[in-house]
């Protein structure tokens, strides 16, 4: 029973049931919305400034106390820029491309529990809508390329479209994995049954591989490709500006964000935590998460699009079956076992498929023929 | 095992980045923060010695732009008087031809550089405005008699010094305590 459901049994009392259902519908919408919003807006900032610290300078400090404005003076300064739409762009999939990116970012909110029962909608598919939704973006992003009309566009639009079709398989091998072990789909459930053990200690393998190929989901460093600057221009971005750039811009930060919740709820154990209240462990976690890929931007150089592809199919998917094969059969196997055993056999598990993969599959060498 | 392979190579860059993240940022924030400059700089601004000064406008004929304007009229003891002493700063290059040329060490550059101003005739330094004061101190280029006081190099930044003997203060700048060997934030000290 979420809070939601638990606000329409209670306006039932005084209205008919399809006023109560709207308002309650309207309210968690807007709810999203804002939480989705201040997240971007709290994940642009600590990217900024944490990745000045990274490159040991400081970062933008001077809008407000620490910085903490200029997000907001960003938001102004595009929001009086030109708009420009190239002569001969597809004028409306140009216009509709960063709507189409932005939208899922929102939707995958849907389905994260903030705390315990402070979920919009506790689908019982919620890790399929996950899947589904999450790779819905890269639609708005190849539609950018199409419609702009600029060769490097088109070109990140397909390199987007590549990585896609590569990480999605892990991601969902992973998720799938995940699914097994907590014998549900609802993400709530999921956060219920981390009680115990979280899910990245029970498999490391399938957190690792999830987390990577989230990575390349989002398009962050170091799989970001189709921004790539110094080969492609600003990719997608290239013909855009103003309000549409920063949709993508936000699309973009929002994704991350939303993958830190994701990675978040299904692996760290979400809202689960003890002394603090549960939205709080649930942001603590997210944002940790959000850290580990600013600091691996900070780190990694961008990939090549040979390795790129080489690391989805050829490290990351076997890895991905693996771990659900090893899942799958303790699930079989030993159903009712003591959790911190399994947690020890899948990390030997793990570190042995690593050095397996590590030893037979080369990802660098070969030369890229176009 | 070769450090490099299973991933391993990848934890040790995160450990580099890690370890610039815990160290402090090397920004100087400019208005708020300065860097002390060398005491020899060619600073953006000429100071005049009155006393010194025999009118003689040798440093006017070894100007390249032509800058130098004074005016002279005869005085006591068969000297003259400076009237004026004009020297567009706007103009100038700061090339330094002026005070190596001055036969009596009238002329220094300044160690200033914050000269911007919004008006170009707010640049044209009088005879009130290019003296020594406690603001406006002498660079020690071209003359050897300042020169030989100052220490064999002087750093840009005074960071092993406490403040009273001229060490900077900046956020990220440790300051040397009496007796203790100050721990230079920047590369390894050796």
């Amino acid at each position: 029973m979420t809070l939601l459901n638990q606000f329409i049994q209670w306006l039932d009392n005084y209205w008919p049931h399809w006023a109560s259902y709207l308002t309650a519908a309207i309210i968690g919408v807007l709810i999203v919305v804002i939480f989705v919003v201040l997240g971007i807006i709290v994940v642009i900032y600590l990217e900024r400034r944490l990745l000045g610290r990274f490159q040991v300078r400081l970062g933008p400090n001077r809008v407000g106390p620490e910085g903490i404005f200029q997000p907001f003076a960003d938001a102004v300064k595009v929001l009086t820029k030109e708009d420009i739409i190239p002569a001969a762009a597809d004028h409306w999939v140009h216009w509709l491309a960063p709507v189409v990116s932005f939208i899922p970012v929102i939707m995958v909110f849907a389905v994260v529990p903030v705390a315990s029962g402070a979920i919009f909608a506790d689908l019982n598919v919620g890790v399929l809508y996950l899947a589904a939704v999450s790779s819905l973006s890269v639609l708005g992003l190849f539609m950018a390329g199409w419609g702009s009309n600029n060769k490097y566009s088109l070109i990140a639009a397909l390199r987007s479209v590549s990585q896609m079709v590569g990480y999605e398989l892990p991601i969902v091998f992973s998720l799938l994995a995940v699914v097994a072990a907590a014998g549900s789909m609802s993400l709530n459930r999921i956060v219920e049954v981390q009680a115990a053990v979280p899910m990245f200690l029970l498999q490391p393998l399938g957190f690792i591989v999830y987390f990577i190929a989230s990575l390349a989901e989002i398009n962050r460093s170091p799989f970001d490709l189709l921004e790539a600057d110094s080969e492609i221009v600003a990719g997608v971005h290239t013909e855009y500006s103003g309000m549409k750039f920063a949709m993508f811009y936000l699309g973009e930060y929002g994704h991350a964000f939303g993958a830190s919740c994701i990675i978040a709820t299904l692996f760290l154990g979400g809202w689960q935590g003890p002394f603090l209240p549960g939205f709080l462990w649930f942001l603590i976690k997210a944002l940790i998460v959000f850290f580990i890929m600013i600091w691996i931007r900070a780190t990694m150089p961008r990939v090549r699009v040979d390795q790129l592809t080489a690391i989805g199919w050829k490290l990351l998917l076997p890895l991905a079956i693996l771990n659900l094969l090893i899942v799958a059969m303790e699930q079989i196997f030993w159903p009712g076992v003591f959790p911190w055993v399994l947690v020890g056999i899948n990390a030997l598990a793990g570190l042995a498929l690593v050095l397996l993969i590590g030893r037979t599959v080369t990802i660098r060498g070969g030369r890229v023929e176009v | 095992m070769k450090s490099n392979t299973f991933g391993l190579g990848i934890l040790k860059g995160l450990g580099v980045t890690m370890k610039n993240f815990m160290r402090p940022p090397i920004t100087v924030q400019y208005p708020e923060e300065k860097l002390v400059t060398s005491k020899r700089i060619r600073g953006n601004e000429v100071l005049w010695y009155a006393a010194k000064c025999t009118g003689c406008a040798t440093c006017a004929k070894a100007c390249p732009q032509g800058n130098i304007e004074i005016v002279t009229s005869p005085g006591p003891e068969n000297r003259r008087t400076v009237e004026k002493f004009e020297v567009d700063t706007g103009r100038c290059i700061f090339c330094g031809l002026c005070v190596e040329a001055c036969p009596y060490d009238a002329l220094f550059l300044g160690r200033a550089y914050e000269k911007a101003r919004f008006r170009r005739r707010e640049l044209v330094t009088g005879i009130d405005s290019i003296q020594f004061s406690e603001e406006r101190q002498p660079s020690a280029f071209a003359r050897p008699a300042l020169e030989s006081g100052l220490p064999k190099q002087t750093l840009l930044v005074y960071w092993d010094r406490p403040r009273r003997e001229g060490g900077q203060k900046l956020a990220w700048l440790p300051f040397k305590r009496r007796g203790k060997k100050p721990k230079f934030p920047i590369g390894r000290s050796k």
